[in-house]
């Protein structure tokens, strides 16, 4: 199968990749890109550790095909922190001991990323339910709505 | 080794044309949440992709003729965000709002729901509750269909080689009307429906109905349009007697399977809960609108 | 000399604390590289044939096809794997048998499960490796299978093995079958125990086997080079005892293979095995080049080793005032393809919380075609816990007791008898409990449909080897390494323990996991061991830095060492009259250790011993929804004696993990087979965790009952909360809804069923 030439943006840099039109975005990130911050944890759909933005939208990875990438957009958590300075829901995931074994975290923070993005109010219900996607099997999520909350707190400044 | 190609035809009749030269295989890439998986799994080899989300008439939502026009490749996330929609249609809302995750939704679309044809799809029960119509393009032109008529079975659809659906129409809103659409599922959230039940009714000035519509997913191999049920509510004020006879037209017209997710005996009494439950819903959503 | 905790001032500057763990930048800026991360130039993809069938002999394996394929650099099967002899080592509890083993890697004379390996391909690219897999051609001659353990103990049940007889039966059975081991622990008169009781209930109970569930699936990469040498990144709970198995299962000396710890995505005991990496180093010696296996999540499903299903029945007698004066426990579990069910621990571990004077507990290891089970997060003490739990709350609601009460009335202390010889050394049981009977929701009142219930539980904990290493680097700043993976923060566990006994900033400790041939042997993150026995490994290597640091100082001070203490981080003049000298800190010693003797650094091995047990006691609110028999949780307080937290949010964290493990083990998760014994529900679709809306703030109570073995009092924390959710949660349903469930899980579909019946 002939590769397709894909010319994209990832965290804000110019990216050319090559693969097989059948190859996921996720396995582009991973295997083409060396980018390993993106897991898999299911490779279908249902866990979230494959979470990016796709021009702004949360997906997962895994349900997108490498080749969709042209001419748009992905963010991935290689992208969240500011050179040294990191993005306030990674602080507060380190304070609130947010992870364990810290596989689910990047899929977490990109999505509470975008749930700040849109709501930077949420309530501990609407955190739930727009996480829901995220499995995480060691922390009981507890810390992980507390660091988000707390990271909506301190984005809006109360 | 598997040949795919991969296209992103600018025009339905483009799309269209494609799938018409190819021998093998072709699938409509929409969302791609439930191909992506199918062709991971090996269950589907197609020969040609189609990714159709560049096709403008696909991608619209607009008032027409006082309801909806919704292009087949809008993600329920962007359904979700379009609140004057939202405004009218809560039940498709509703469906929409529960398929996947947010992550899902941000790639899935109606058309692809309906399309799949998974019996338990979360947006159809709702949107043929809604009366909607699917506007399809294909090789002999286009054609308009009431959308309970797109699944065939688990997986197939009464759509033609070379035709794919192009958008869809919600009609005009009467007054005093409430949709909603409720789902079992064991989890709050993740989960394919066990059972699924789409309702809409209009109420005239004295609160009696005068128009409903109950569509059940997950209870038989395709989704289904329930006029006895519907038919329960009619002429009544959707008081608890006509409440209980819609339970049991619903019980009674499900004709599941066991499988993984749910008994034969669960969903069927289920059926009936949530036909209940979901008339409960759009009948104060009904009364909230004037 | 390890200090007791009875002479460490209460007052502690670092331990108790929650300070940032060292790993945790890497791990949220995606840096951190698990399993599945690492990659090497020329690097083969290995892709593995599973057996489509849950029982059936393997008559041929055709690889002709697949090798010809361009891109395939080699393939391997059973056979390329070394014979091992039949023979079960080690202690009882945890015995190994390496004849098994290897078939559990790689499948021999018969494919015993749906999922069971046959070949492995390596290739240029996964694609080529997948396209490969599907090139070989097996004959199978598809035989009869069983997997619940009832039908697998049946007279005429399948044998998955024709010459299995019983073990711990005598005389010893004539005729094989499926049951590998019949065990038992007894103390007393069962029968004098039962007709001294006022209340007797028995009751029986099925459990379906459920999967660990780690996030992460298996995955690692091996290099093997042309001398024999080999290097493997896996992502384990134990890159020693990786090595161990690795070598043996392939032939190797351990000394050649050299295992890095990757960081590792949950595991929760199903990371203490291997199956990926001897399949890699064969790969990886057959073709000359690097290879990396990852499995995917439906092979994770399918072929590694969930816990046992189980069939059980549990008879309790009290008297009226609440004593416990029998029990009777019969535990039969499903052990999977190959013996080795964690139906000892179950046996044990089922009345353990108790002072019962008679006691009969006996188990059943059952083999069946399903993948061979693996330690998940207190191994079969769960299971018989779900029982035993249930039966204690019928009985305290037939004397009108409060089930905590009843609990607390018989609850074990130090000097307590066990069932299986001897006496609980510990303390923290009865507080626990009492936790409990303090909290202000507990006597909160519910309303329609809801109900509260009440559980405990015990595990053993594990103490065992490990080793430490503490540096002092030239600028002051410390270094410490140790053997034990870091699945939840122990490196900064470790790194507080060692900076509490130096008496220096926990900033200033940079806490590392080394390699297999960096440091000496460690074993298995896992049994909530490792803040215990390798904590007193670093706290033994920090005390013998301690002591070198002294006699530098007194060095410097030409004094002699024993007018040179340690406090605070600094050598002290023990007093004015030793002489008029500055304290002198870590930095400044380091400075002149040129002069004093060289690099200052130690390390120390333990074996640990006295560890103490864990102790779990919880209550749960629920509301059932009577038309749907769909459970909710509304509230749930957790309280486990942990000893002395170390790092508290860390603590409390492994609490909230355990309980919500429990909660998805009680409600939802099981392994779903179809007629042909094939697993349906293989993706996290439909074999249903726990999400973040299905549940509220789960609240963790750190009981802290000091362990005076360890240094600062540590009892394991990782593993006893996942032992009393399920019974809560059935206690409280019934509470709810008036329906004693006795089926795990308690999915709607059942609590339903359950309401309807009446």
């Amino acid at each position: 199968m002939s590769k397709h030439h894909v010319t994209t943006v990832i965290n804000g840099d110019p990216v050319e990749f090559l693969c097989q039109p059948n190859t996921s975005l996720l396995d582009v990130l991973r295997n083409e890109l060396n980018m390993t911050g993106t897991k898999e944890g299911c490779g279908t759909g249902d866990c979230g550790s494959c979470s990016v933005t796709l021009d702004g939208r949360l997906v997962c990875s895994c349900l997108v095909l490498g080749v969709e990438a042209q001419g748009k957009e992905i963010q991935t958590i290689e992208g969240m922190a500011n050179g040294e300075t990191l993005h306030v829901l990674q602080r507060k995931f380190l304070e609130h001991a947010a992870l364990q074994c810290g596989i689910c975290t990047p899929g977490f923070l990109i999505a509470a990323r975008s749930l700040l993005e849109r709501n930077n109010n949420p309530t501990e219900e609407e955190v739930r339910f727009w996480l829901a996607g995220n499995l995480c099997r060691c922390t009981g999520y507890n810390n992980i709505i507390t660091a988000v909350l707390e990271a909506a707190r301190e984005m809006r400044g109360a | 080794m598997m040949e795919m190609r991969f296209e992103t035809p600018k025009t339905a009749e483009a799309a269209s044309a494609l799938i018409a030269a190819t021998a093998g295989l072709s699938k409509i890439f929409s969302g791609g949440t439930d191909l992506m998986v199918h062709m991971r799994s090996g269950n589907i080899k197609p020969e040609l992709v189609l990714d159709i989300k560049s096709i403008a008439e696909m991608n619209v939502i607009a008032v027409e003729n006082g309801g909806y026009r919704v292009g087949a490749a809008v993600n329920c996330m962007q359904l979700l965000e379009n609140t004057a929609f939202a405004a009218m249609w809560p039940g498709v809302i509703d469906g929409a709002n529960l398929v996947g995750s947010i992550q899902v939704r941000g790639r899935a679309t109606l058309g692809g729901n309906l399309c799949n044809a998974s019996p338990g799809a979360d947006t159809v029960p709702a949107m043929i509750a809604a009366g909607a119509i699917a506007s399809i393009v294909g090789p002999n032109g286009r054609r308009e269909v009431p959308v309970e008529q797109i699944p065939a079975g688990p997986g197939k659809t009464s759509l033609a080689k070379g035709e794919l659906i192009v958008s869809f129409f919600l009609p005009e809103r009467a007054p005093h009307s409430g949709d909603a659409y409720l789902r079992f599922t064991p989890r709050t959230e993740m989960d394919i429906a066990v059972v699924g039940v789409g309702l809409s009714l209009t109420l005239d000035d004295n609160g009696v109905c005068t128009h409903a519509r109950v569509s059940l997913g997950a209870v038989a191999d395709r989704a289904l349009l329930v006029p006895e049920a519907a038919a329960a509510l009619i002429g009544t004020t959707v008081d608890a007697v006509a409440l209980a006879n819609l339970a049991a037209a619903a019980s009674a017209a499900a004709r599941p399977i066991d499988d993984k997710r749910g008994t034969k005996a669960f969903r069927i009494k289920v059926a009936g809960v949530l036909a209940r439950r979901a008339a409960e819903k759009a009948l104060a959503r009904a009364k909230g609108n004037n | 000399m390890l200090t007791n905790t009875k002479d460490i001032q209460q007052v502690m500057k670092v331990v108790g604390t929650s300070p940032v763990r060292p790993d945790g930048v890497p791990k949220v800026t995606g840096q951190a590289q698990y399993g599945a991360d690492y990659s090497l130039p020329g690097m083969l993809w290995a892709k593995i044939l599973r057996s489509p069938h849950a029982h059936a002999r393997i008559l041929s394996v055709d690889t002709s096809k697949a090798l010809a394929l361009p891109g395939v650099k080699g393939i391997i099967l059973g056979s390329d794997f070394p014979e091992h002899p039949f023979d079960y080592v080690g202690p009882e509890r945890v015995a190994q048998n390496y004849w098994h083993m290897t078939r559990n890697i790689m499948a021999r004379e018969k494919a015993l499960f749906e999922g069971h390996a046959i070949a492995a391909v390596a290739a240029t690219t996964a694609a080529i490796a997948a396209e490969a897999v599907s090139l070989i051609e097996v004959q199978y001659e598809v035989l009869p299978h069983c997997i619940d353990v009832e039908d697998a103990m049946k007279p005429d049940a399948p044998l998955l093995f024709e010459d299995m007889i019983t073990r711990g039966v005598e005389p010893a059975p004539t005729k094989p079958s499926n049951i590998s081991k019949r065990l038992e622990f007894s103390t007393g008169d069962i029968a004098a125990g039962f007709a001294s009781a006022d209340e007797v209930v028995e009751m029986s109970f099925k459990t379906a086997a459920v999967h660990q569930g780690y996030i992460e699936p298996h995955s690692c990469l091996a290099r093997y080079g042309a001398d024999g040498q080999c290097e493997l990144w896996s992502a384990s709970q134990g890159h020693f005892v990786v090595r161990a198995y690795t070598a043996k299962l392939v032939g190797m000396e351990i000394g050649n293979l050299l295992v890095h710890p990757a960081e590792i995505g949950g595991g929760f005991g199903g990371k203490t095995v291997v199956y990926v990496e001897p399949m890699a180093v064969l790969l990886s010696r057959k073709t000359g080049l690097p290879v990396k296996i990852m499995m995917g999540r439906e092979d994770v499903f399918k072929s590694t080793g969930p816990t046992s299903g189980s069939s059980m029945t549990v008879k309790i007698g009290v008297k009226k005032d609440g004593t416990i004066v029998a029990a009777e426990g019969l535990f039969k579990f499903q052990a999977g393809a190959f013996p080795g069910s964690p139906v000892m621990n179950a046996t044990m571990c089922a009345f353990a919380p108790y002072i019962i004077p008679n006691v009969k507990s006996v188990g059943f290891d059952v083999v069946s075609n399903r993948p061979k089970s693996a330690a998940y997060r207190a191994p079969g003490s769960p299971i018989s816990a779900f029982a035993v739990e249930s039966v204690l709350d019928v009985l305290a609601k037939k004397i009108g007791m409060d089930p905590l009460k009843m609990r607390l009335k018989n609850a074990v202390k130090a000097g307590s008898p066990t069932a299986w010889g001897p006496k609980h050394s510990h303390d923290g049981y009865a507080e626990t409990i009492q936790a409990l009977l303090d909290h202000p929701q507990y006597n909160k009142p519910l309303g329609k449909n809801q109900g509260r219930g009440v559980a405990s539980g015990f595990w053993f904990n594990g103490g065992g080897e490990s080793t430490a290493s503490v540096h002092i680097n030239e600028d002051g700043t410390v270094v410490i390494a140790t053997g034990s993976m870091d699945v939840g923060g122990s490196r900064a566990s470790m790194a507080l323990m060692a900076a509490e006994t130096l008496g220096v900033p926990y900033e200033s400790v940079r806490s590392t996991v080394a390699d297999t041939a960096s440091i000496g042997y460690n074993h298995v993150t896992g049994g909530s061991r490792v803040t215990y026995a390798t904590g007193i490994a670093v706290v033994e290597a920090c005390n013998k830095v301690i002591e070198d640091l002294r006699l530098r100082a007194s060095l410097m001070w030409d004094t002699d060492i024993k007018n040179v203490v340690w406090s605070d981080g600094y050598a002290k003049p023990v007093d004015p009259s030793v002489g008029n000298f500055e304290p002198l800190s870590l930095k400044a010693i380091a400075a002149k250790r040129g002069v004093t003797g060289g690099p200052i650094g130690y390390e120390a091995s333990t074996n640990a011993g006295g560890q103490a047990p864990g102790f779990s006691t919880q209550f749960v609110d629920v509301e059932v929804d009577p038309e749907t028999g769909h459970v909710k949780i509304l509230q749930f307080v957790a309280a486990q004696d942990v000893g002395r937290a170390i790092h508290r949010d860390y603590c409390a964290g492994q609490i909230v993990g355990g309980v919500v493990q429990g909660i998805g083990w009680a409600l939802n998760e099981e392994y779903i087979y179809d007629s042909k014994g094939r697993l349906s529900n293989a993706g996290f679709l439909d074999y249903r965790i726990p999400v973040a809306s299905d549940l509220p703030m789960i609240e963790a109570i750190l009981v802290e009952v000091p362990n005076p073995s360890h240094p600062f009092g540590v009892k394991g924390v990782g593993e006893a909360n996942i032992v009393p959710p399920m019974a809560a949660i059935a206690n409280a349903i019934e509470n709810a809804v008036g329906r004693r469930m006795t089926e795990l899980p308690m999915s709607p579909p059942r609590v339903l069923a359950a309401i309807d019946a009446g």
